[in-house]
């Protein structure tokens, strides 16, 4: 009974439903056709006015296509369509049915042209016909893009929804909203009032932009209320600040740590100034160019999985490279560090040409993947995905290195080694082997350290001059051949910088940096954490 | 042992040595016409120049289809002088005086013009500088085909101020002389506009810097005042990837805070995924999709000859501007001789890309379309607004109290790069 019942129901509702879409649909049809014919911005903003003033929600699949630029106008015919990349060509659909019409090279179409204001204007209309959209998440983006947007004509709609409005979220914003329309609008001053009280509880930056933008009219108990507003908000957000500067240096500290990590290898533990450190880390990034190329081309779908797969690679790579280069070379320099400084500049700038000549000199593009992309938010605090990941990733090399430093036959050989040649070696350690494995395992970790930074910079041949200076920084700062100096010492230089940049800038925060590294290294020439004991005497 | 390592070492050092000193590629020969093209093909601003260096060979090569230049082929002569400014100087001397070519065209930072300027006034030979600059200065020896401050920041800003009404104004820029001559004259320009002081905001930053959290955050707070905020940035080549990055990781859309760029081209977004930066605007005098049929045309020579992939940009069209003039001039003196081409070139008019017509002026200087463009997903821009007509370059800004009254003229009588009005005489003060 039940289920015939809502059958009835479903078909009742569906067929309304279509015979009001049928009421307006031609002419909704005739307003979009408009768009073939506009020759200047002035003319997009017209039609868009008109949708506006036909207020029918059935044009939003065309307005978001308007606003991500896929509103196409056939050349052939001039019928206006919303366009989407399939392969190398593009399926073309109705705008109003979203039925598929059929596909086209791009060169078939022209692009119903936009620009900012037009976007802007594009965005408000479609947060006031979304705002009654059946989806809690849509109507939620809604109300706070009408919060921003402060239009005081939207007070009528956002009153009728908030009275429809289920979900507490979603009407909380909504009341924002309504507040912020409040303020902005010719309103009574008791009203303003309580809107004022509302907006100043979201505590946010925008909450802020809303209270500094209302203009309170010489009333002036309108305008004491807004500075406490203000003041209120403001102090909540300079809280957020020192929080906020925690999580940048925490963020900066990771990013040298990893830069540095492999330097705490080559450098800390065997002594050797490796100039061609940064190149590694670029032949790490690399790979993952690589890795990304082949997935785009061969299997889009695996497009997420790309830095899991270039990881391996990556330590193999420049694992290998490092390799190759104790072997050849630094090896016949051992003990003479003036040379081998020289010998691995020369080594850096070679790589660096090798590359230049088979990738080109011009950045390469290396993608997010979606779980790396965006934002989140946590109270006044904006944490961007792939710098919380980059944190989590530096802290498992960390620990990684340490286990396999401290609880591998490896590790303790090369603990052998590094403390003791002469002992080691008649232990029946072969001491030559250890060191060009430790030397790779320092490049290979250079190399893992390049796939993290390929997704917060430039792919590029010059991306490992950037991180060469500051990693022996922070292995100089954190003490030669102690891993845990370095990462303190990375996350105390990364912090510091943090909170001298907003108040000295960030030329003279660097400069600062060094001078205190310099200071520092005076009073402790062996770093944070010195190493204590016979070995190091010699 | 010690002979490997004398060797090895001396190979590494050779190496080294020899990365950023390529040997020039052309041999001499007496029928043909030297070009010298000085731009780095290796270090920082490899990124940057390299393509220069191809788009200078294409013309060159294109010109030799033509017929060459009276009667003789053109022969390119290649010098690397791998970001190193000191390095140009040497590498311009050697191109004039050991290879004798009849013009240079390179150069891209200013302090890599300002390092062979003295050069090029001793051994009195012609060098095309193809890169958008802050100006003050004028050259006898020196064509400024890339954009002045008034053909770029002052149109870009205008547009800001009247079609986004934008009130207030981060000044974003990497510390060198660019950046810092441009903001000084954009921040007295705004001024002159009635912007207040503590509307405008001025960053600088260090070369290539990666960490942009701060000041992206700084931004995002500046713009919470309640007014419309839009951020002009003269952040230079590699650090503006991490910039833009970092914008759209925290979600800094185009519609709230537009950010106009004057370093940001088709090149340097190729390293990138613009699907986020969507809206963000770039003033340019040129960009590759502008439709026009030399431009038509230009691409599809570049793209057969480089790879599919390419993308041209702003100071190839300089280039492409700069070595038409010059070939004009040379058939218009009918001689390579320095002193007739620097005569003639003033008042050449060669074609454009974007379909008008470039002349070069008196002061050096040429004029040029101004276009703001907006990013698109697919790496591209697309023209918003077009100024109406050519804008004349200007090579003293009138916005500075200290350059206002100078002009530059290298026509008789006046023949002066910097001629003070007021005082009627040559030699003004030059800002640095």
């Amino acid at each position: 009974m039940t289920i015939l019942l809502r059958a009835i129901f479903a078909a009742i509702l569906l067929f309304s439903s279509l015979h009001q879409a049928g009421a307006d649909e031609a002419e909704l049809r005739t307003i979009i056709a408009k768009f073939a014919s506009v020759k200047k911005f002035t003319d997009t903003q017209s039609v868009i006015n008109e949708l506006a003033q036909s207020a029918d929600a059935a044009a939003v699949p065309a307005l978001k296509a308007l606003a991500d630029g896929e509103l196409n106008i056939l050349k052939s015919d001039g019928t206006v369509v919303i366009t989407r990349k399939e392969g190398d060509g593009f399926v073309y659909s109705d705008p109003l049915s979203g039925e598929t019409l059929g596909t086209a090279g791009k060169s078939d179409f022209r692009k119903v042209k936009i620009k900012n204001s037009i976007r802007r204007s594009i965005g408000g209309l479609l947060s006031s016909l979304t705002l009654g959209s059946t989806d809690p998440t849509v109507r939620l983006q809604a109300a706070e893009a009408l919060f921003s947007k402060a239009d005081p004509d939207a007070l009528a709609q956002l009153d009728a929804a908030i009275a429809d409005e289920t979900s507490g979220d979603v009407r909380e914003r909504m009341l924002q909203a309504r507040a912020a329309t409040v303020l902005a609008g010719d309103n009574d001053p008791e009203a303003k009032l309580q809107a004022i009280a509302v907006v100043s509880g979201r505590g946010d930056r925008k909450a802020l932009a809303v209270l500094n933008a209302f203009a309170a009219n010489e009333n002036a108990e309108l305008v004491a209320a807004r500075q406490a507003a203000i003041d209120r908000v403001n102090d909540a957000l300079a809280s957020w600040q020192a929080v906020q500067n925690i999580w940048y240096g925490l963020s900066l500290g990771s990013v040298l740590l990893l830069a540095a990590i492999g330097l705490a290898i080559t450098f800390g533990v065997m002594g050797v100034i490796n100039m061609a450190h940064g190149e590694m880390v670029m032949l790490g990034a690399y790979t993952t160019f690589v890795v990304q190329e082949i997935i785009r081309t061969g299997y889009p779908g695996m497009f997420d999985y790309s830095l899991a797969i270039a990881l391996p690679l990556a330590f193999l790579v420049a694992g290998a490279v490092g390799f190759a280069l104790e072997r050849g070379l630094i090896r016949h320099l051992y003990g003479r560090p003036l040379e081998t400084l020289l010998a691995t500049w020369g080594v850096s700038l070679i790589l660096q040409q090798a590359v230049r000549s088979i990738f080109g000199p011009t950045n390469r593009e290396v993608g997010n993947p979606s779980w790396m992309s965006g934002a989140y938010e946590v109270g006044g605090l904006v944490i961007t995905a792939n710098r919380l990941w980059i944190v989590v990733f530096c802290l498992v090399v960390f620990v990684t290195l340490l286990f396999v430093l401290k609880r591998t036959r490896f590790g303790l050989q090369m603990r052998a080694v590094t403390q003791n040649r002469a002992m080691a070696s008649s232990m029946g350690i072969r001491t030559p082997m250890v060191d060009a494995l430790t030397f790779a395992l320092g490049s290979g970790i250079a190399g893992i350290a390049g796939v993290a930074l390929s997704q917060i910079d430039n792919v590029s041949p010059n991306l490992g001059q950037g991180y060469i200076i500051d990693s022996f920084m922070v292995v100089v700062f954190g003490g030669v051949g102690n891993l845990w100096g370095t990462l303190v010492g990375a996350f105390t230089l990364g912090v510091a910088n943090k909170f001298l940049e907003p108040y000295a800038g960030a030329v003279l925060a660097k400069i600062l940096m060094l001078v205190f590294i310099i200071l520092f290294i005076q009073r402790r020439p062996r770093g944070l954490f010195a190493l204590r004991g016979r070995a190091v005497e010699t | 042992m010690t002979d490997f390592r004398k060797s090895a070492f001396a190979a590494v050092l050779g190496m080294a040595l020899s990365s950023s000193a390529l040997v020039p590629m052309a041999i001499a020969a007496d029928d043909t016409i030297k070009v010298g093209v000085l731009h780095s093909l290796s270090g920082t601003m490899a990124i940057s120049e390299t393509t220069l260096k191809d788009a200078m060979l294409m013309l060159i090569d294109e010109q030799n289809k033509k017929g060459g230049l009276l009667g003789k082929k053109l022969e390119a002569v290649v010098v690397d002088p791998a970001s190193d400014w000191p390095l140009f100087a040497e590498k311009a001397r050697e191109l004039i005086s050991t290879n004798e070519v009849s013009a240079v065209f390179g150069c891209w930072t200013s302090v890599s013009r300002k390092s062979v300027l003295p050069v090029f006034q001793e051994l009195n030979s012609v060098l095309f500088y193809p890169v958008q600059y802050e100006g003050e200065e004028s050259q006898r020896n020196v064509f400024y085909t890339g954009a002045a401050p008034n053909q770029q920041a002052i149109p870009a800003v205008d547009y800001l101020l009247k079609e986004e009404s934008v009130k207030r104004w981060v000044l974003a820029g990497t510390d060198y002389v660019y950046p810092r001559t441009t903001n000084k004259i954009l921040e007295a320009y705004l001024k002159s506009k009635g912007v207040a002081d503590e509307d405008i905001m001025i960053n600088y930053t260090p070369f290539g810097h990666s960490d942009w959290q701060t000041i992206v955050a700084d931004i995002k707070n500046f713009g919470s005042a309640g007014k419309k905020t839009a951020v002009v940035s003269t952040i230079n080549g590699d650090a503006n990837v991490p910039f833009y990055k970092e914008l759209a990781n925290q979600g800094i859309e185009a519609s709230d805070i537009p950010v106009v760029a004057f370093s940001v081209g088709e090149e340097e977004l190729a390293g990138l995924d613009t699907g986020p930066l969507v809206g963000h605007l770039a003033a340019w005098n040129y960009f590759q999709s502008v439709e026009a049929d030399a431009n038509a045309k230009f691409i599809e020579t570049w793209k057969a000859r480089v790879g599919e992939k390419r993308v041209t940009n702003d100071p190839m069209e300089a280039h492409y501007i700069g070595f038409n003039m010059w070939v004009k001039a040379v058939e218009k003196a009918g001689t390579t001789e320095s002193d007739a081409v620097i005569d003639a070139l003033v008042g050449v008019e060669v074609p454009n890309l974007t379909g008008g017509t470039s002349v070069m002026l008196k002061n050096h200087h040429i004029t040029k379309p101004v276009l703001i463009g907006e990013i698109q997903s697919d790496g591209q821009f697309e023209v918003v607004f077009e100024t109406e007509g050519l804008v004349p370059g200007d090579a003293w800004s009138d916005f500075l109290p200290e350059s206002k009254p100078l002009v530059a003229d290298w026509t008789d009588p006046v023949n002066c790069g910097n001629y003070n009005t007021e005082t009627k005489s040559c030699g003004g003060a030059a800002i640095q």
